[in-house]
């Protein structure tokens, strides 16, 4: 099995996220950036299934240089090799980064692409399906386990209020959902080993992929509102509390 | 430039999903600024018989891709119809709720039509001739207003973020003759969990936390039943094994925005907060007063929850008689 993994750096979610000036984007410093939750799990559902089947890992991620962190996290978790495109400081959007992985993807053979439901900075959620569709192969969201058989790859996903189990043939493209695995840290010789892997990196300009101008422009940003602190409801006892909210949410805040 | 406005509509066994009614809301309210029309786009097997209910919100055509195929609601079949009913009609402006199946919609349409894509949107309307919309990023830290040039605009509408409003609409139904060729997944097994009200659906969310204990949520899910909402998690309760990942809420997991948020025996981490704070009301009960839950809530109640919830339970079946 070929596999191909997608993944982007985020800020950690835990991340108090400030509006830089200009306010169409947010302050960059003291920002701590880690490797897409979502990711995390593509990448160890790749190693589980090489540890099965055979095959290789390559990860794939579209940024700046610090992006090197991220994939240096991947190859440090078992991934065999990492590809860096660099935008140049090129603006993009959902479609435009789907655009240029998709022509990168193109040029390998994969039989499976794990990409992420999410990634926890835009939420998007539109990546992974828009690479598929540019490729022209079917793609499966929000995998909560997986089977490969004789080129086919079956699919528990989580839908609104249920869980489908899908079939579809290989290649495709599958998205990561929490509770698909937990994802392994790296090991110490792990780490040192991916200090030594060289990161193949391309230039947008020399990948062969023009993704336009983005459609989709940020033109201001803004904080939602906060809420204040609560109002602590006093009482003797349990009960009393209760009935005083209550009272509260019906006459007040007239939600019940 | 055309000015019309498609609003593809989501059905469940035969009925619409709230969020189509809020979808066809959004789409109105547009559709009077570009001068229309409003053209709702429904899809499914054997659902003729619900179709006229998109005119109820203002549709002046209706659109019925009815097929087989497109019974079980599975991502490549609906893709497949969703993009013949724009080739039929031409829209400027195509919005769908953001639900599961709609984001994969959404998605591989802006791919397929090379159209610009705001996904998750809790606003959307026309500034000139830009589309423009409001969508939270970071995990709802931020809100970002987004302009989408290109044609169609593609805008999925975050459940329970607009509202669905009445309005007459002509809505002649017409029926749409399309092919599925090309798909290729196939559907094994379907599990839905039945009776239970969708996270991002309810009116109120009743979320238990570590402060739960263990997978015992019988306090938690009484208050919810009593009101009529739907039971939530915090991560650390989903990772403890006792809830279930698609209760997860946080920004991980399942952005909610209910009229009535309770959250019980929940810290108030900054990743959970994300996925609650659009609650029109917050109510926190927690056993420690320095909880940061306690800065974040219109009202709160320091004290174990296991005397306190079910006290509110019964306080609030005592006003319903
Ligand atoms: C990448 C990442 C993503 C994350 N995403 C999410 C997410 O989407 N959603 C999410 O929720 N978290 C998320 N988290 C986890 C988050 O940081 C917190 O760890 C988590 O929200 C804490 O859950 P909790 O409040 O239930 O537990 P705790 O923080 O342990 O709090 C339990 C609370 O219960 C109270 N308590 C205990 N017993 C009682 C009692 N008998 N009566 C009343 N109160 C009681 C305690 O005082 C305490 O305040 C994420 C973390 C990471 C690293
Ligand atoms: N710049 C990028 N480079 C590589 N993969 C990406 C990039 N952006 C998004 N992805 C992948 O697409 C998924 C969904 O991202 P998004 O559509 O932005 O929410 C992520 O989890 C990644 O797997």
């Amino acid at each position: 099995m070929e596999i191909a993994v997608l993944l982007k750096q985020v800020p950690a979610t835990e991340s108090l996220i400030e509006i830089a000036d200009g306010g169409t984007t947010i302050k960059t410093d003291g920002i701590n950036w880690v490797m897409n939750p979502y990711d995390e799990l593509a990448v160890e559902e790749a190693l589980q299934i090489r540890a099965a089947d055979g095959g290789t890992v390559t990860v794939f991620s579209l940024g700046p240089e610090k992006a090197v962190e991220a994939l240096r996290t991947a190859l440090a978790m078992g991934a065999d090799t990492a590809v860096r495109i660099d935008p140049q400081g090129k603006p993009m959007d959902g479609l435009s980064t789907a655009k240029v992985l998709a022509g990168e993807l193109k040029k390998g053979a994969f039989d499976l692409i794990i990409a992420g439901h999410r990634a926890v900075d835009d939420d998007n959620f539109q990546v992974g399906p828009a690479v598929a569709e540019l490729m022209g192969i079917p793609h499966i969201s929000m995998v909560i386990r997986q089977e490969v058989t004789d080129g086919r790859i079956r699919c528990t996903r989580t839908i609104d209020g249920g869980t489908l189990v899908l079939e579809t043939a290989l290649p495709a493209l599958i998205t990561t959902q929490r509770g698909l695995n937990e994802p392994r840290y790296a090991s110490l010789p792990g780490i040192m080993k991916a200090k030594k892997k060289p990161i193949d990196t391309r230039a947008l300009s020399e990948t062969g992929t023009d993704p336009g101008e983005p459609m989709v422009r940020t033109i201001a940003m803004r904080l939602p509102p906060q809420r204040k602190g609560g109002r602590i409801i006093e009482g003797d006892s349990a009960t009393a509390k209760a009935e005083a909210l209550v009272k509260a949410l019906r006459e007040e805040a007239k939600v019940i | 430039m055309s000015q019309a406005i498609l609003a593809i509509t989501e059905q469940l066994d035969g009925s619409f999903k709230n969020v189509s009614f809020e979808v066809i809301s959004a789409g109105k309210k547009i559709a009077e600024k570009t001068g229309g029309p409003l053209i709702a786009g429904v899809m499914g097997a054997g659902i003729e018989a619900i179709a006229g209910q998109a005119a109820e919100y203002g549709a002046d055509r209706i659109l019925l891709a009815d097929h087989e195929g497109l019974k079980d609601g599975l991502s490549d079949a609906c893709i497949q119809a969703a993009a013949q009913l724009v080739a039929k009609s031409g829209p400027a402006v195509v919005l769908i709720g953001a639900t599961s199946l709609g984001k994969d919609i959404a998605a591989r349409l802006s791919a397929r039509l090379d159209a610009p894509l705001a996904m998750d949107c809790v606003d959307v309307r026309v500034e000139g001739d830009q589309v423009v919309a409001t969508r939270p990023m970071y995990g709802g830290k931020v809100l970002a207003e987004v302009s989408l040039s290109g044609t169609p605009a593609i805008v999925a509408i975050r459940p329970r973020a607009v509202e669905a409003v009445a309005a007459q609409g002509q809505g002649e139904v017409e029926k749409v003759d399309i092919s599925l060729d090309g798909t290729t997944l196939s559907l094994v097994e379907k599990h839905m969990e039945t009776g239970k009200i969708e996270l991002t659906e309810a009116d109120v969310v009743v979320t238990g936390g570590r402060g739960m204990g263990g997978d015992d949520f019988a306090v938690v899910e009484a208050l919810a039943k009593v009101l009529g909402g739907a039971v939530g998690a915090s991560r650390s309760a989903v990772d403890e094994g006792w809830r279930a990942v698609s209760d997860q809420v946080g920004q991980t997991g399942k952005v909610v925005a209910p009229n009535l948020y309770i959250a019980c025996g929940v810290s108030g981490a900054i990743q959970h907060l994300a996925g609650m704070a659009s609650s029109r009301v917050v109510v926190a009960v927690n056993k420690d007063p320095e909880a940061p839950i306690f800065s974040k809530c219109d009202f709160g109640i320091v004290g174990d929850l296991f005397d306190v919830v079910p006290a509110i339970t019964a306080e609030i079946e005592k006003m319903k008689g």
